[in-house]
């Protein structure tokens, strides 16, 4: 009953089908798109610098290669440093957030002093610098480094969660009945920030496309394939913008920002669900 | 009559449709009364007394009629029911511990909250000091912030605030129901004070716990899922209760002062109804011991003595 | 309030030892010998490789304990020896830094200030007035959810190619030698411009969403809803859930530098501003190691600081902190 509810008001919130409707396109259009496309994304497939046109359907780079190819693969890439950065984030920020919020004592001191220590320093500094000194970097290996430096936010949200619930009677109850603290995070505790813990993910997930992004962007991107960052830093690098390529300068993080900013209404659609004080009479 | 109130309806409008939490309620209030309003909760009595002070959606006025001092109140206008808020009607509110901005002095957001009603605070500043005397508080809270005062020092303070402009009608909504029983005995002295010393014309005392009443109200009227469904003056509503709600929540009382509401009604079997789209007839015939075929038409509002009001068939019947 | 302090100062201690810490310790995690590593992957001049394997040896001494170049690495820092530039040998990097702060600085705290004013009163103004939140609201998201080198590189394509308006590349024209002249000045500005706008629109979204979100909530306080129940104007109450929205959103200020510092990247490199960021990618492109960690540092020292700034403005605001009555404690 409560569950159909969610699904019915979910369904029916705008901002929660433009959102949804927006990732889900560029989901698509990443399965479907090696399809469309003869080319590989880095193969000098055509004249260089050429306008949009049948054959290329968003034009070539300054080297010949298909920008429509690269976006596709390169798709690939964003959607995978969101679903592992961003739940790897998530999960991590969960772990401290709970074991903080819920054992309190030394334990949550020392926590929350990591969590601030981890908030203070600048995420892309420290990325920087990981990112750097490795010599192989992967989509995956940077979503890993990514995952584990983006938590402190949703550890801090965790923890003042768990710390409202915990005193509540029903985790009283079952504490007295002799659960494990394990188990009563788990069964009691998370079931009730469940709608959170959903919206966390998806902001989680947003910044981990940006994150990378920003870390492709000046260089330290995979080291093999393609990415949208990638290609924003080669226009860049290669002229782009003097030279006017506005097909290849200008798609990747147009793409970028529909998907995150879809994450983002889909986020607030979520708030306005579970938040009937925010719903509209 | 300071307060008469007809037929009053306020529902909330929710995306599965009205919730019928005051329905069609009738009493009045006498010069110089203090109304107590009682029920468990969820019966309509907090609506009631947030309709008169802040009416805005999801509540919705529904119809009926609230006079005071026989001017009509426009309730569903907003706008024009800024005329009788604060000067006329005043609340104390459940919340009163957090009722002040936690980052003003208090002296200031007094200052600044009568400024905006067209009140000079320099004028009305000795009349303070002596009220403030009257709740126990030092004028130096003025000088502090919010948080810096105890719980109940800041509910003290907004008692304070609430009657500076002499109301006619003052609501006091749950305020002793955090507080233990000889704090709570304080808090009701000062407001029959406050009464006495004219500083306030009548009261409506809202509670969910029927024993303070004995100590602080002139009448009680019990209200159940919407309904009001008996009044009478406090020494008659205890000593022979009509309604068989109002006998069941009397006689659950073991002692004065034990609040009953922490336990759900232990003599009274089931929850009240749901007011979204309510079942017709009396509302309190599911739990009913007395019930009978009558009870599924609604029974209405009769006086059955001098003074006393109840709304069930078995009353009513006796009489007629 | 003292309690607050030592608090914040340990939390920017413990920060500060864990960045030089992580400075020292990455190299020497990675794969391999990392002098060879650094030495051989470094596209380096004769004359400069000399110079770096020198530096090498005393700073990193591996043939000592492993605690003892850990203190080297500290003396060193505290002597401001962060090594030598090779990207610009034989610059020292504290001096290349030093020479691209003003750059930083001059950008960076406009822009923040003045997103951060502008997206709260807009923010404060859009909210609780459906109609134009309606509006207002999914435009703060798509400013918030873009990146900073797109918005950068879309501004530069329209202002820059299109209409020729702006340059779209420095700090100030070669031709000209910085002097405190008004021709320098009118130059250096109209250079300082497009990536201005650009950190100033994308941090205006995340600020303006802040605020809107933080003035709702303070709208649906006991406090607003007790002074509405009095009668008081919307005017008052809406000041009141202004300024108590003002303090988290100080707050967050501090949790935002990070971001922003990653974004005045993004948008340095596009404009080829010559900043850290852009130095950074300088560093990052010619593996200068050394360059890359002098960076790191100044960034975290540099938000330690602008941290320690936010710290003492929000005790100076909240009354609750400042008499030790809790509010912010983290």
């Amino acid at each position: 009953m409560k569950k159909n509810e969610f699904l019915y008001f979910a369904l029916r919130n705008t901002r929660m089908q433009i959102g949804l409707g927006i990732v889900l396109f560029f989901f698509a259009v990443m399965i479907i798109g090696p399809s469309l496309t003869d080319y590989d994304p880095n193969e000098y497939s055509g004249p260089a610098f050429a306008r949009p046109s049948e054959d290329h359907w968003l034009g070539t780079t300054f080297f010949g290669q298909d920008v429509f190819t690269q976006i596709v693969y390169g798709l690939r890439a964003t959607f995978i440093v969101g679903a592992v950065g961003g739940g790897l984030a998530t999960l991590i920020g969960l772990i401290v957030g709970f074991i903080a919020g819920y054992k309190g004592g030394i334990l949550d001191e020392i926590l929350n002093m990591l969590t601030n220590i981890v908030t203070v320093i600048p995420t892309l500094a420290l990325l920087i610098i990981i990112a750097a000194y490795l010599p192989y970097r992967g989509v995956v290996s940077q979503s890993i480094i990514i995952g584990c430096i983006a938590w402190p936010w949703t550890a801090r949200a965790v923890r003042a969660q768990t710390f409202s619930l915990r005193s509540r009677e029903f985790v009283d109850l079952a504490r007295m009945s002799g659960m494990s603290s394990m188990k009563i995070i788990v069964q009691e505790i998370a079931p009730n920030m469940l709608s959170y813990l959903f919206m966390a993910l998806i902001l989680q997930f947003g910044g981990a496309i940006l994150a990378a992004a920003t870390l492709d962007f000046i260089g330290l991107g995979p080291t093999e394939g393609i990415s949208l960052g990638l290609m924003m830093q080669n226009a860049v690098l290669w002229s782009a913008i003097p030279l006017g390529l506005w097909w290849w300068a200008l798609p990747p993080g147009m793409i970028i920002a529909a998907i995150v900013s879809a994450l983002y209404f889909m986020n607030t659609g979520l708030d306005e669900i579970f938040n009937p004080k925010l719903r509209e009479m | 009559m300071a307060v008469s109130v007809k037929n009053l309806k306020i529902y909330y409008q929710t995306l599965r449709g009205q919730v019928q939490a005051v329905d069609n309620v009738s009493f009045d209030i006498k010069d110089h009364e203090i109304l107590g309003m009682a029920g468990e909760s969820g019966c309509g009595k907090s609506t009631f007394s947030n309709s008169l002070v802040l009416l805005k959606p999801p509540m919705k006025f529904m119809g009926g009629r609230v006079e005071l001092d026989g001017e009509s109140l426009p309730l569903a206008d907003f706008r024009k029911m800024n005329e009788f808020r604060y000067k006329k009607i005043s609340l104390i509110p459940q919340y009163a511990m957090n009722a002040l901005n936690p980052t003003r002095k208090i002296g200031r957001m007094i200052a600044e909250l009568l400024a905006s009603r067209g009140v000079s605070f320099s004028k009305i500043s000795r009349e303070l000091d002596r009220r403030l005397k009257l709740v126990n508080l030092n004028r130096s809270v003025m000088k502090m912030y919010p948080f810096e005062l105890s719980g109940g020092m800041r509910q003290r303070a907004v008692m304070v605030i609430a009657t500076l402009l002499d109301p006619s009608l003052l609501l006091a909504d749950e305020i002793t129901s955090a507080l233990d029983v000889s704090t709570q005995k304080a808090v009701a002295k000062m407001l029959v004070q406050f009464r006495d010393m004219d500083l306030v014309k009548s009261l409506v005392f809202v509670t969910h716990d029927i024993s303070i009443l004995y100590q602080i109200a002139d009448r009680v009227l019990i209200m159940y899922a919407g309904k009001a469904v008996e009044i009478a003056p406090t020494k008659k509503i205890t000593k022979e209760p009509l309604h068989p709600y109002t006998r069941l929540l009397i006689s659950s009382l073991p002692d004065v002062g034990v609040k009953y509401s922490e336990r759900r009604l232990a003599g009274i079997k089931g929850r009240p109804p749901g007011l979204l789209n309510p079942f017709p007839g009396c509302r309190f015939k599911e739990r009913c011991p007395v019930r009978f075929e009558k009870c599924d038409k609604e029974p209405p509002l009769a006086e059955v003595s001098e003074n006393h009001q109840v709304a069930c068939w078995r009353e009513v019947g006796n009489n007629g | 309030m003292g309690r607050y302090f030592r608090r914040k100062l340990l939390i920017y201690l413990l920060t500060f030892f864990a960045a030089v810490s992580i400075n020292w310790m990455i190299p020497r995690l990675m794969p391999g010998d990392p002098i060879r590593a650094l030495i051989g992957r470094a596209a380096l001049r004769a004359e400069a490789a000399d110079k770096v394997a020198e530096y090498f040896s005393r700073i990193y001494g591996l043939d000592q304990p492993a605690w003892r170049q850990y203190v080297n690495f500290w003396t060193s820092l505290f002597k401001g020896d962060l090594g030598i530039s090779i990207y610009l040998s034989p610059k020292p990097v504290t001096q290349v830094i030093r020479d691209s702060i003003p750059f930083d600085l001059g950008l960076l705290i406009p822009a923040i200030l003045c997103s951060w004013i502008v997206g709260n009163k807009f923010g404060a103004f859009a909210a609780r007035r459906k109609r134009l939140d309606g509006i207002v609201l999914p435009i703060w998201y798509v400013f918030t959810a873009t990146p900073y080198m797109w918005l950068a590189i879309l501004l530069a394509y329209v202002f820059g190619v299109l209409l020729g308006i702006f340059p779209i590349a420095g700090a100030y024209s070669f031709a000209i030698s910085p002097s405190l002249s008004i021709s320098f000045i009118l130059n250096y500005l109209k250079h300082w411009f497009l990536p201005f706008l650009s950190l100033f629109i994308v941090q205006l979204g995340g600020w303006a969403i802040g605020m809107r979100n933080m003035i709702i909530y303070e709208l649906e306080a006991d406090y607003s809803r007790y002074m509405e129940s009095l009668g008081a104007p919307r005017k008052l109450i809406r000041r009141y859930a202004f300024r108590n929205a003002m303090l988290p959103q100080i707050t967050g200020l501090a949790l935002q530098l990070g971001v922003i510092v990653a974004g005045a990247v993004g948008t340095q490199v596009v404009f080829s501003y010559p900043g850290i960021g852009y130095l950074l990618l300088q560093a990052v492109m010619y593996k200068d190691y050394f360059l890359i960690q002098g960076c790191f540092l100044f960034i975290v020292i540099g938000v330690l600081i602008a941290n320690f700034v936010i710290d003492v403005i929000y005790v100076i605001v909240d009354p609750r902190v400042r008499h030790g009555m809790g509010g912010e404690t983290a």
